[in-house]
């Protein structure tokens, strides 16, 4: 704590003090599931009618709904949750934000604090259990801590590279008065993130990418972390050098899809064109992304001729795993209004006929066409689960629309068919890959945006996961459309289990499954189901039409394949291609690439 | 390319004095499967409010380099110095027990002589040493008292700080 004290006022119970430092802090909603290690606190909300409360219906969608309202409005997500198992089901969520850098504040129940240590009823050492799944974590024990650790933890989640901040609450202390005293200014003693660009490096990036002859930018998920105006600034300054740009997973939607300029995701399961862009350049410039696997592929083999710019808030996440030549510690936006100021300055002209070279080599690429498919166009003919997402983009195009995801295959899908033009309307699970995020967090995204559209692109296996949640949407009235991709496989399993075990399916059949339409009605929602393509564009009126949850059971392709692949081990110029494509030169998957994941 | 030479660092790390800090530091070194040769703890300031961490590891430049900067975004920690990236000095204390008789017992003397331990307890059979000094010192130490007798040891892990002028804060 910092040390100047503040005017403080005394307050009845640190429960009450607790919901006023919430509200100070900008909180209107907390998602969260009572117990008795927090019933102060649920008194406190009973009284009060500023802080919305949504009773989830299990503590990992709590924190799941959090980061949907967090990831889709910038804010910091808030949770409460009980001792003991309340906590301990938050913890799945709680490692999902940290992955994936989203602002959350998670308040847990704890039993008093001369209790503590006792295998008191409820009790788990959620401190030791959270230390690792959080960006910080406290556990109060002294009432006159109580307010100023609210106020910094809010600070921290929010501060730097986002992420999850638990709080852990006893409940003498929620019971005994607290002093209230309202944020301060002063920040922490220790905790201090770095945002400003070093301007030397800046205009060395600006050196080296006016020299490029074959640039790259690629763009991920630290610039919706830092919020709209870095989305605006990266279009600008793309479209100002003139430089392709791809976006990871988490970045979607921060450089607009319909820009020509967009080469679409990298990666895995990124397109022809932004894999081998990537691989070919002279000088890369990466800002917010963390060179994830799914993204590099085999190191070695990354991107062997770039010079690299690593733009990132979080020295930790600069050399990690790539080397690199340039790095930058800066809040992305900042970093991105240093380059477009030193961009003009430097009166080096850039080498435009090789650019445009670059370009016609990437067009060849691109005319590769790595997303074709075929729908069949015969009555009754399967669906194929690109043409549902297309044909779901299609319909939407013009709302205000959010889309979340569960994790699989549609996932991947979702990603490449869906186009999202700004940032904070796509939100999954990039870095855990949780099954049983997209419910929760489209509920969260409702909340935040009662109005909007808000989609759940599911598999059959992953909604399963966290289903128990339409019982919140009906309760609250927010209807959220499920859109379930349904291949009656954990299809992301049987593709690997196709590429890497002789197609040998162990346990990847979504057996015994419930019936998804009566499943909807049950909890007072709207069942739909598409059988055949002829199905399809009703079933999608149908949803959208209706203004109640919805889960429409789109049966798709139960043999679909994700396609463009780098199998892992592999090099960006390694890529398997689909069915549409020629077999020629295709790779096999190494006994290297097969341990990993 | 990237240089996979190994390299040992004794890293400085100052910290907010509060529960859990230490934990925090070691969750960090096994979750990502860092070495940890030694490592020391106690406060340094006159209120207790600070903390000083040395850490001994082991690793390559990269990883090195990781690990400070993991360290450094721990939200108690104020400060990590790399002191392996400039002249500075190292101690650790040891408190050795060697048990024996006659010839044995003569010459450990001797040699706890030479390395200027002191002895701190005897018995007609057994003595026990206090040795301050640099890590492989104590490790030739305890090298040359195994055959005579070795019997315990007590290490306090490393306490490091930069030569000359130059400080954490
Ligand atoms: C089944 C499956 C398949 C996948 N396939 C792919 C794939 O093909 N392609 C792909 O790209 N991903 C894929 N992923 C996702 C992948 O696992 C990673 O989650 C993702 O690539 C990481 O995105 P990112 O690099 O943008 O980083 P994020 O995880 O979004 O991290 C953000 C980075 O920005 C930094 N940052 C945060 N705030 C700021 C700020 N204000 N300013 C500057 N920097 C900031 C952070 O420190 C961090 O380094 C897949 C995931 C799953 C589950
Ligand atoms: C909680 C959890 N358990 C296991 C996995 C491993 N996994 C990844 S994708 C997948 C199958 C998903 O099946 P489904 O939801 O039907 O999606 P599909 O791939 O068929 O589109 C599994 C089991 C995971 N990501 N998360
Ligand atoms: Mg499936």
């Amino acid at each position: 704590m910092d040390g100047t004290i503040p005017a403080t006022e005394q307050m009845n119970s640190g429960a009450e003090a607790v919901l006023r430092a919430l509200k100070a802090q900008g909180v209107d909603v907390i998602f969260g599931y009572p117990g008795g290690a927090v019933l102060p606190i649920y008194d406190a909300i009973f009284q009060q009618n500023e802080i919305r409360h949504i009773l989830v219906r299990h503590e990992q969608a709590a924190v799941h709904a959090a980061e949907g309202y967090a990831r889709s409005t910038g804010k910091v997500g808030c949770v409460l949750v009980t001792s003991g198992p309340g906590a301990t089901n938050a913890v799945t969520g709680l490692v999902d934000a940290l992955m994936d850098s989203i602002p959350l504040v998670c308040l847990t129940g704890q039993v008093p604090t001369h209790l503590i240590g006792n295998d008191a009823f409820q009790e788990a050492d959620t401190t030791g259990i959270t230390r690792q799944a959080t960006k910080h974590n406290y556990l109060v024990k002294k009432s006159a801590d109580l307010v100023g650790v609210v106020h910094e933890a809010f600070h921290v989640a929010r501060t730097g590279r986002p992420g999850p901040v638990v709080i852990d609450l006893p409940k003498d202390i929620l019971i005994n008065p607290a002093p209230y005293h309202e944020p301060t200014a002063k920040v922490h003693r220790s905790y201090r993130p770095r945002t400003e660009p070093d301007t030397a490096k800046i205009k060395e990036a600006v050196a080296l990418l006016k020299r490029a002859r074959q640039p790259v930018v690629y763009a991920g998920g630290g610039i919706v972390n830092a919020g709209p105006e870095a989305s605006r600034l990266l279009t600008e300054f793309v479209r100002l050098t003139g430089m392709p740009c791809t976006n990871t997973l988490m970045g979607l939607g921060t450089f607009p899809a319909s820009d020509p300029q967009f080469l679409g995701m990298l990666g895995m399961h990124g397109t022809f064109e932004a894999n081998l862009t990537m691989h070919g350049a002279d000088v890369m410039l990466n800002i917010g992304a963390r060179f994830d696997d799914r993204v590099t592929g085999r190191l070695n083999a990354f991107s062997p001729g770039s010079k690299k710019i690593h733009i990132d808030i979080d020295p930790a996440n600069i050399n990690k795993s790539v080397a690199v030549d340039l790095a930058i510690v800066a809040d992305a936006c900042n970093a991105l209004k240093a380059l477009i100021e030193a961009w003009k300055a430097d009166p080096t002209p850039q080498d435009k006929e090789a650019l445009a070279q670059w370009w016609a080599q990437i067009e060849i690429w691109r005319a590769k066409q790595s997303l074709r498919y075929t729908q069949p166009r015969d009555p009754g003919s399967v669906i194929k689960p690109q043409y549902a997402i297309e044909q779901l983009y299609k319909a939407t195009r013009g709302r205000e629309t959010y889309v979340t995801t569960e994790v699989g295959q549609h996932q991947m899908w979702a990603a490449q068919y869906f186009k999202f033009e700004k940032p904070n309307r796509w939100m999954t699970s990039g870095g855990l890959g949780t099954m049983g995020y997209g419910l929760p967090a489209a509920m969260g995204v409702q909340v935040a945006h009662p109005d909007a559209l808000v989609i759940d692109i599911a598999g059959e296996a992953s909604i399963l996961m966290n289903i128990q949640e339409m019982s919140t949407l009906a309760q609250y009235r927010l209807p959220v459309k499920v859109f379930i991709l349904n291949n009656h496989y954990m299809g992301m399993v049987r593709q690997w289990q196709e590429l890497l075990h002789g197609s040998r399916y162990s346990n990847s059949y979504s057996e015994a499954l419930p019936d998804f339409v009566k499943l909807a009605e049950s909890f007072h929602g709207v069942g739909l189901r598409a059988e055949t393509a002829d199905d399809l564009d009703r079933v999608i009126h149908e949803m959208l039409a209706t203004d109640k949850p919805v889960i429409a059971d789109i049966c798709v392709d139960e043999k679909e394949n994700v396609f463009p692949m780098i199998p892992s081990g592999a090099a960006h110029n390694q890529m398997l291609l689909g069915p549409e494509h020629e077999a020629a030169g295709q790779p096999t998957v190494t006994s290297a690439g097969k341990a990993l994941v | 390319m990237q240089d996979n030479t190994l390299r040992s660092a004794t890293i400085s790390v100052l910290v907010e004095n509060e529960a859990g800090v230490l934990a925090r530091v070691i969750g960090l070194f096994s979750g990502r499967g860092y070495n940890i040769d030694s490592l020391t703890v106690a406060p340094v300031e006159r209120d207790g409010s600070k903390s000083r961490i040395t850490v001994v590891t082991q690793g390559t430049e990269m990883v090195i380099e990781q690990i400070k900067a993991q360290l450094d975004r721990l939200v108690p920690v104020y400060k990590v110095l790399d002191l392996t990236e400039g002249p500075h000095l190292s101690r650790e204390l040891a408190l050795i027990k060697v048990l024996g008789t006659g010839e044995k017992r003569a010459e450990a003397l001797r040699l706890a002589d030479a390395f200027r331990a002191r002895v701190i307890d005897a018995t007609t059979e057994s003595f026990t040493f206090e040795l301050t000094g640099a890590t492989d010192k104590l490790d030739a130490f305890l090298d040359l008292m195994r055959p005579l007798g070795l019997a315990e040891v007590s290490r306090t892990g490393v306490a490091a700080i930069a030569r000359g002028a130059k400080t954490i804060g």
